[in-house]
């Protein structure tokens, strides 16, 4: 006999009022946005909204068959994948090592978690100046190793600076979230497996690591996201979108046309597919990469 | 007596002062020694009469403030000035109903306003093609060449003779590289000094429909054998090692005030900085030219900004504006700003006032600008006004990355700018067209 697992409220106006706080909450701060981004999508207007007219889909129509839009598809999808990958795997190895201190791991722990206070811009600007191509500390060093930097006209040395400023400033998260994992996970597991003969690094793979994936799953998710959408004052600062258009990421244009060009509809057009694809992307996390972890 | 009644006379007490003066709100983009110079006229005008209260707002870099402006207005809360950059003109021209043409504040103030006064120039930039002034010339600047006089000297060239022609320049460059120098010659502001002003100096167009000035359907030829040929040339010193990229916008300005580079074609406004923070003597001259080509040196084009007055606003606080406008345009005034900033003088009185006080013959190099721009100006030079001018101007600076990177040909990249650019240039066409 199956269990009844509703909940019978009295009144049936009151689960409405307790879960309206929340409604309201995502429509403000959510669907109204997204809405508008919808709605300005298919509107072509001058920079003071003195004159509006509807396109349809022109802004979009527009956007695909701009060569150099579709580039960016292919940057931001090695951006992402860069960012997301190097962030959580940097993050776990500090989190692991982090955990095995006995002495001073508060110290540790507070000062890894620091960048994560720091503006994006702030971040940018940081290792712009490192990377400088004639005062940079790094790039001075590189010129004394024989390795010449200038990404200001080298478009690889141009994402990898941006990739490393963005990881650099989403690695403390990450750290946080797997030091809490690891924090959670029973001393006894691990003392077991070691009486049992299994190898640090075997024990890692077999039992930390499975234990750990809802953590990882959760952070591959948020990380995309970041990577997407969170890293256009990063790309402003250091490289705005050069050399060329080696570094301009979907958000970066998106950022560049609606803020600095004013052209309202073609970055709300942008904003529209970014959206999509993030929807699209985490729907395809939840349905194959899920079934993967382990809860 | 009603307690409240008495508190509510002392507020009105409190308040009435501060009401009957009208507070003009100015947003600008003017940081660092700029901001003071902003500030210093703000409050020099309201120390000078008591009927209105000018409070300059910086609002960040021109885009900035721009955008800042632009979200205000849309929110019923725009400044009553707002200044802004030379490329945002056509964008500013364009969008009517949200501005009040600055001829109109001043004849609805009473205010005697004459824009021949100005620099036909920096005027004609600033006015629409049935000849109304719409906003107020506030500090323009011009591409200058920039030199460092010491590293002249150690190269064994005279400092006082800087290269005037391109081929004179690429020898200098030469000159400088065989005595070690790693940045013999760049440049801020690519598409500006390289492509704009280059055009306006050899008398050939940048646009069609003079330059943008006759119409929102101009398109860009700045493909020409000409612009290919220069674009070559300095393509060729960038392979040899003689001329450096530094950057977009104006990041090469530094790499010269640092002494790295020593050549740079820039912004005259350039001038106060380097005085003030170049450890070496520095020089300036005007823009190096092809002698070939029949017509050049013509004159440079403008860049900088002027004041826009927005709409929406009562009568009183326009009069206000205008009070502050008329002060701005003060011969005086503005040859003070003029010499403490670098940037032009952008009255004739002005000038001739500054050249009286014997200000040039102390600060030599300081007339070169001015120079370049007070000449009678052609249909294809008296500037460059297009809608979605920095978004081409970004398109430049992208396509002509791919050459200075020896990833793409010249006449290649260029046709793609034009081609990007007038895809821009059509869609501003199609948003403002009414």
């Amino acid at each position: 006999m199956a269990i009844e697992k509703r909940v019978r409220f009295g009144n049936r106006w009151l689960p409405w009022l307790l879960v309206a706080p929340q409604m309201v909450v995502v429509t403000i701060f959510f669907f109204w946005p997204a809405g508008s981004a919808l709605y300005q999508s298919v509107l072509l207007e001058d920079a003071f909204g003195g004159s509006s007219q509807f396109v349809g889909l022109d802004n979009f129509n527009r956007l695909f068959s701009d060569g150099s839009y579709l580039a960016s598809f292919r940057t931001t999808a090695v951006f992402s994948l860069l960012v997301a990958s190097c962030g959580i795997c940097i993050a776990l190895l500090l989190a692991v090592m982090a955990n095995r201190v006995i002495r001073g791991a508060t110290l540790y722990t507070t000062l890894l978690v620091w960048p994560y206070a720091v503006a994006p811009a702030i971040a940018g600007v940081l290792w712009l100046f490192m990377f400088a191509p004639s005062v940079g500390i790094v790039s001075h060093a590189l010129r004394s190793l024989g390795i010449e930097w200038n990404h200001l006209l080298n478009g690889n040395q141009a994402m990898a600076l941006i990739i490393m400023a963005a990881v650099w400033k989403q690695i403390s998260y990450n750290f946080l979230f797997f030091l809490a994992g690891l924090q959670s996970i029973p001393k006894s597991l691990i003392e077991a497996a070691a009486i049992d003969g299994a190898r640090p690094w075997h024990r890692f793979w077999t039992i930390v690591f499975p234990l750990l994936s809802p953590t990882t799953f959760f952070l591959l998710v948020i990380n995309i996201v970041y990577a997407f959408f969170d890293t256009f004052a990063i790309v402003d600062a250091a490289t705005q979108g050069g050399p060329g258009k080696d570094t301009a990421i979907l958000v970066y244009k998106a950022y560049y046309d609606g803020f600095k060009a004013m052209d309202l509809g073609g970055s709300a057009a942008q904003s529209v597919i970014l959206m999509a694809i993030v929807i699209a992307l985490t729907v395809v996390q939840f349905r194959y990469v899920e079934r993967r972890v382990q809860y | 007596m009603n307690f409240k009644a008495l508190i509510a006379a002392a507020v009105l007490a409190v308040a009435a002062p501060a009401q009957a003066q009208v507070e003009i709100q100015w947003w600008h983009a003017m940081g660092g020694a700029l901001g003071e110079w902003v500030n210093g006229l703000a409050k020099d005008f309201n120390d000078q009469q008591k009927d209105y209260k000018v409070v300059p707002v910086f609002k960040g870099n021109y885009d900035e403030a721009m955008t800042a402006a632009v979200a205000a207005y849309r929110a019923g809360n725009a400044p009553h000035i707002l200044q802004v950059f030379e490329v945002g003109t056509a964008t500013m021209m364009a969008s009517k109903g949200a501005i009040v043409p600055v001829a109109k504040v001043m004849s609805d103030a009473g205010l005697k306003f004459d824009p021949k006064t100005y620099v036909p120039a920096v005027s004609g930039y600033y006015t629409a093609p049935n000849g109304q002034m719409l906003s107020l010339p506030f500090n323009s600047s011009t591409t200058v060449f920039h030199y460092n006089k010491d590293a002249f000297k150690a190269a064994g060239m005279d400092p006082e003779k800087p290269p005037t022609t391109w081929p004179e320049v690429a020898l200098a460059a030469a000159k400088l590289k065989a005595t070690g120098h790693k940045c013999p010659l760049t440049t801020s502001w690519v598409s500006w000094t390289q492509l704009e002003s280059f055009s306006a100096w050899h008398n050939v167009e940048f646009a069609t429909k003079r330059n943008g000035f006759n119409g929102l359907d101009a398109r860009l030829v700045f493909n020409t054998p000409l612009h290919v040929r220069h674009i070559e040339n300095l393509a060729n010193l960038s392979r040899q090692g003689l001329f450096v990229y530094k950057g977009r916008a104006g990041a090469a300005d530094a790499t010269f005030v640092s002494g790295e580079c020593a050549m740079y074609t820039g912004s005259s406004a350039a001038y106060g900085n380097i005085k003030r923070n170049a450890k070496f003597a520095s020089g300036i001259s005007a823009l190096p030219y092809y002698p070939d080509v029949p017509g050049a040196p013509q004159n440079t084009v403008i860049g900088g900004a002027s004041l826009w007055v927005m709409s929406g606003k009562t009568p009183g606080e326009y009069k206000g504006v205008g009070a502050f406008f008329d002060y701005l345009s003060r011969a005086d005034v503005q040859a003070k700003s003029h010499q403490m900033t670098g940037y032009l003088p952008i009255t004739l009185a002005a000038f001739e006032m500054t050249e009286k006080s014997g200000f040039y013959t102390k600060n030599p190099g300081a007339d070169v600008a001015v120079n370049q721009m007070i000449r009678k100006t052609t249909d294809k030079s008296r500037g460059i006004r297009l809608g979605n001018f920095v978004q081409i101007r970004a398109i430049i600076d992208e396509e002509l990355e791919g050459v200075w990177a020896g990833k793409q040909g010249v006449k290649e990249a260029l046709d793609t700018a034009v081609r990007r650019g007038n895809e821009q240039l059509e869609r501003f066409e199609k948003a403002n067209r009414s």
